[in-house]
């Protein structure tokens, strides 16, 4: 038989769910006996080659771009799983979520301490090719359908690892009270 | 002296002083009982209802309820459990509760009792409402994201002439917690800690101390909540 394929990807997250994913130590070395990567920032894979079997998405959706990649991911992916507390509930970008969107780009880019006085053209960020920013930041599961979630800031990379390991073999998951935490 | 009273929880046979509240006599006999607003000491409000129980068939707060002679409590079973879980989902969601960015993580309670119930996520909608935030006072701030609304602050903080340091403004949706700035800058620092500690969420926080616990070594890190009395010598 051959090993279940996994992609990952971050969307509006910082990447620490990704560092967590590393954090399994010298158990990458099983993961990858275990697994095999498609699309993902771990191998560098951009495009998906092939119907993936597990989707792990970091990050929640900040913009048009997070929600393609999201809907791309649950278009090539049997089973999506959300990791971590900004593709649970949104996480630190969604703490705009009660700024309206023009005070967070005239704070990012006219009025903020470091901005103030050196954009006289109050040039705004504004091209085609860039990815227009949605009214609030949505955690996946307001946007997809999400078949698990892996709480934690970062999620431990014990619960990471007993989570992968349980869905591939099919064991039951074991979730220790020091793995699921919130921060 | 009172009369003691022989009441079952979950099958387990408990005794304590009739008329006695069922948090704390349940607590007495070794046996955790969640709550969020009600606090040992003070009148209990029974207003967050995570210390539903069923007695005797039937659904109620356990803080607002007396223990009597034969009471059969049911506190652990599946479908308590699961109205817990229901209740602590709502109340993640109904404000914003932004764990990894609060300095009352670790050591909150609400956020404990997520932990207890293996709250993965929230069944329910986010419901992101703005809320605001008043750090006017000297020694305190209040951030109204983080409230529930227990009420804990405004039954057992008064000033030294008996007055309420916190109120409740607003009725229904509109309802949140204010404070007093000028009774508040009188307080001293053990009163404003004790006013932070009573807070069972990150809405009132005494300024100058964020992040005083190392992530690992503060109060629910290791130990899910309750595990204290569940580990206590019985009576």
């Amino acid at each position: 038989m051959s090993k279940p394929i996994v992609a990952t990807t971050s969307l509006a997250g910082c990447f620490g769910c990704h560092m967590s994913i590393l954090d399994v130590d010298e158990r990458i070395l099983d993961l990858f006996d275990l697994v095999e990567f498609n699309k993902s920032p771990i191998d560098d894979i951009k495009e998906f080659t092939k119907m993936c079997d597990i989707g792990i998405i970091e990050g929640g959706c900040c913009n048009s771009e997070n929600v393609h990649v999201l809907k791309d991911f649950r278009k090539n992916c049997k089973i999506l799983i959300s990791l971590g507390e900004c593709a649970i509930m949104g996480g630190l970008p969604a703490m705009r979520n009660n700024i309206p969107i023009e005070e967070c780009l005239r704070e990012a880019y006219l009025d903020g301490p470091s901005t103030k006085g050196h954009n006289p053209d109050g040039i705004m960020p504004n091209d085609e090719e860039l990815p227009i920013l949605l009214n609030k930041v949505y955690p996946c599961h307001e946007v997809v359908k999400i078949d698990y979630y892996l709480p934690g800031c970062p999620p431990r990379a014990d619960l990471i690892w007993n989570a992968l390991v349980a869905l591939v073999t099919g064991d039951e998951l074991k979730l220790p009270y020091e793995v699921v935490k919130f921060d | 002296m009172s009369d003691i009273v022989k009441f079952k929880i979950d099958g387990k046979e408990c005794v304590a002083d009739e008329g006695l509240n069922l948090v704390d006599a349940a607590k007495q006999n070794g046996v955790y009982i969640p709550t969020l607003c009600h606090l040992e000491g003070i009148k209990p409000a029974g207003s967050c209802r995570i210390c539903n129980v069923k007695i005797n068939g039937r659904y109620m707060t356990a803080c607002t309820t007396p223990v009597a002679d034969g009471m059969e409590v049911e506190n652990s079973t599946q479908d308590i459990l699961e109205l817990r879980k229901i209740i602590v989902e709502t109340l993640f969601v109904s404000g914003n509760h932004y764990c990894p960015a609060c300095e009352k993580s670790g050591c909150c309670e609400l956020q404990a009792l997520g932990y207890k119930f293996t709250m993965l996520v929230p069944r329910f909608p986010y419901a992101f409402e703005p809320k605001e935030v008043d750090a006017e006072s000297t020694k305190l701030y209040i951030d109204r994201n983080r409230c529930i609304l227990c009420k804990r602050c405004v039954r057992s903080i008064k000033s030294k002439d008996g007055k309420s340091i916190f109120a409740i403004k607003g009725r229904g949706h509109n309802a949140m917690i204010n404070i007093d700035h000028e009774l508040a800058a009188q307080m001293t620092d053990e009163e404003a800690t004790k006013a932070m500690d009573n807070c069972p969420v990150g809405s009132i926080l005494k300024k100058e101390r964020g992040y005083y616990t190392p992530i690992g070594s503060r109060k629910y890190d290791k130990k899910p909540i309750g595990s204290d009395i569940e580990e206590s010598v019985i009576i």
